[in-house]
């Protein structure tokens, strides 16, 4: 058995400062060591993209990396898109709006791979989207209302109207 | 679907890594991306008592051109090769096979080297090495440098020439001149699976005329397996669509597939006879 080792973790620029063992998944500590219940576990080896959170913003699966290998860097998680308590994030609103969530399950990994992707890519077209979309599964296979979302807020977020 | 307890290492040189693992080679993995080690120590398939975690080792990652090669650092992301920078027939290849791989999140992890290493034969890294006759540099503390060609370091699934006390560090593939047409086709049953399979292909035509045939099979034996007949019959001939159909038809009769629940070794061979041209560009479907 190894020891719990002392971690300093930015998760949604909060500074959480945890002791994991280096086996903890960078998932498992953003869940049970930062309480960030947000950030959900599907399959935990990589396939579902439920658990998709941002390192350095950059999309990971955070099941396929160590707690321990984030140390440092900035984590954002399905928390940490919203700008305050009183707004969603343009991608949450939209999947609000066109029906792009139905368990809910898979929402939180598609909404942060969908925000990640359109704040670095802004005048990404549906052909790309749909690629990046294809990283993450949706059990419910609401795919299509995702999709619609998915444009809806690439739209919003450069100021376009919408139909 | 949790890992076994291991011990962690984060080693600040590469001098320190490979002193970290000669401790215990047997025992000691290294993790780079960890985009196939993670899985497999989630489903404890794999159980390390020591991962020596290279990824704050300076030095590592990156393309650099180097006369008539280019040197890939062993810790390049995929989505670093997706987008090099690099002119000509090599950097199309690259990020047409990149592109190939996994999916956006699995490629800001995965890495160049981790997936030489790794040796799945459905790897498109693999292919595309064992296309261009890249030669892999490795180390280790006791024994220092080797230069591993790509034709003795696949050597079965999951199996390399590397012994477990060396880390690959660099990869050097040809730099290709504008003669070169090259290209990646493969097949799957979703966006981002691994192919059932896969062709690439590096050929040189000047004048006209086939001065160079590369062509490389993944899906179809354990390890990227060149296949001979179909670089035999493109070799010294003019270049047309009808001399790749028959390229193509060399090698779906030249090769043995496996069989298994994605597809028999009939199924296969079709495959093969589809994509070769496809991964030339001549897609009879367009």
């Amino acid at each position: 058995m190894t020891s719990a080792i002392p971690l300093r973790l930015y998760v949604n620029g909060d500074r959480y400062e945890i002791a994991v063992e280096p086996r903890r998944t960078l998932a498992d500590a953003l869940r049970e060591d930062c309480g960030l219940t947000g950030t959900h576990l599907g399959c935990e080896h990589g396939v579902c993209g439920a658990c998709t959170v941002l390192v350095d913003g950059q999309p990971v699966r955070s099941c396929l990396m160590f707690a321990v290998q984030a140390e440092d860097s900035s984590v954002r998680t399905v928390e940490g898109l919203a700008p305050d308590e009183e707004r969603l994030h343009p991608v949450q609103q939209a999947f609000w709006e066109n029906h792009g969530l139905q368990c809910g399950f898979c929402t939180p990994g598609f909404l942060v791979l969908v925000a990640g992707y359109l704040e670095e890519h802004p005048d990404a077209e549906e052909a790309e989207l749909r690629e990046v979309l294809s990283s993450n599964l949706c059990r419910c296979t609401g795919y299509q209302n995702i999709l619609t979302a998915t444009m809806c807020a690439a739209r919003a977020m450069r100021g376009e109207e919408l139909p | 679907m949790k890992p076994s307890p291991f011990e962690y290492v984060r080693p600040r040189t590469l001098t320190e890594a490979l002193a970290a693992i000669a401790e215990d080679p047997d025992e000691s993995k290294i993790l780079a991306g960890g985009q196939s080690l993670i899985p497999m120590m989630n489903f404890r398939l794999a159980r390390p008592a020591r991962l020596v975690d290279v990824n704050r080792v300076p030095g590592l990652a990156g393309l650099a051109s180097d006369g008539d090669r280019v040197r890939v650092g062993t810790l390049t992301r995929h989505h670093a090769m997706e987008h090099n920078p690099l002119p000509g027939p090599l950097g199309g290849l690259l990020r047409r096979a990149a592109a190939h791989v996994g999916h956006l999140p699995i490629r800001t992890r995965g890495t160049f080297g981790g997936s030489l290493a790794h040796c799945d034969a459905a790897s498109e890294w693999c292919l595309v090495a064992r296309l261009l006759d890249a030669e892999m540099t490795v180390r280790s503390q006791a024994r220092g440098t080797r230069v591993i060609p790509a034709a003795d370091f696949f050597q079965a699934v999951f199996t390399t020439a590397m012994a477990p006390d060396e880390i690959l560090t660099s990869i050097a593939l040809p730099a290709l001149d504008e003669h070169y047409r090259t290209g990646i086709a493969e097949f799957a049953r979703r966006a981002g699976d691994f192919a059932i399979v896969a062709a690439t292909a590096a050929v040189r035509v000047e004048e006209g005329l086939v001065t160079e045939a590369r062509i490389c099979l993944g899906g179809v034996a354990e390890v990227p397996l060149r296949s001979a007949a179909a670089e035999r019959v493109l070799l010294g001939e003019r270049w047309s669509p009808e001399l790749v159909t028959a390229a193509a038809e060399a090698a779906a009769a030249d090769c043995d597939p496996p069989g298994d629940a994605h597809g028999d070794p009939a199924y296969r061979r079709d495959l093969v006879r589809a994509l070769v041209p496809r991964a030339l560009g001549l897609d009879a479907r367009r």
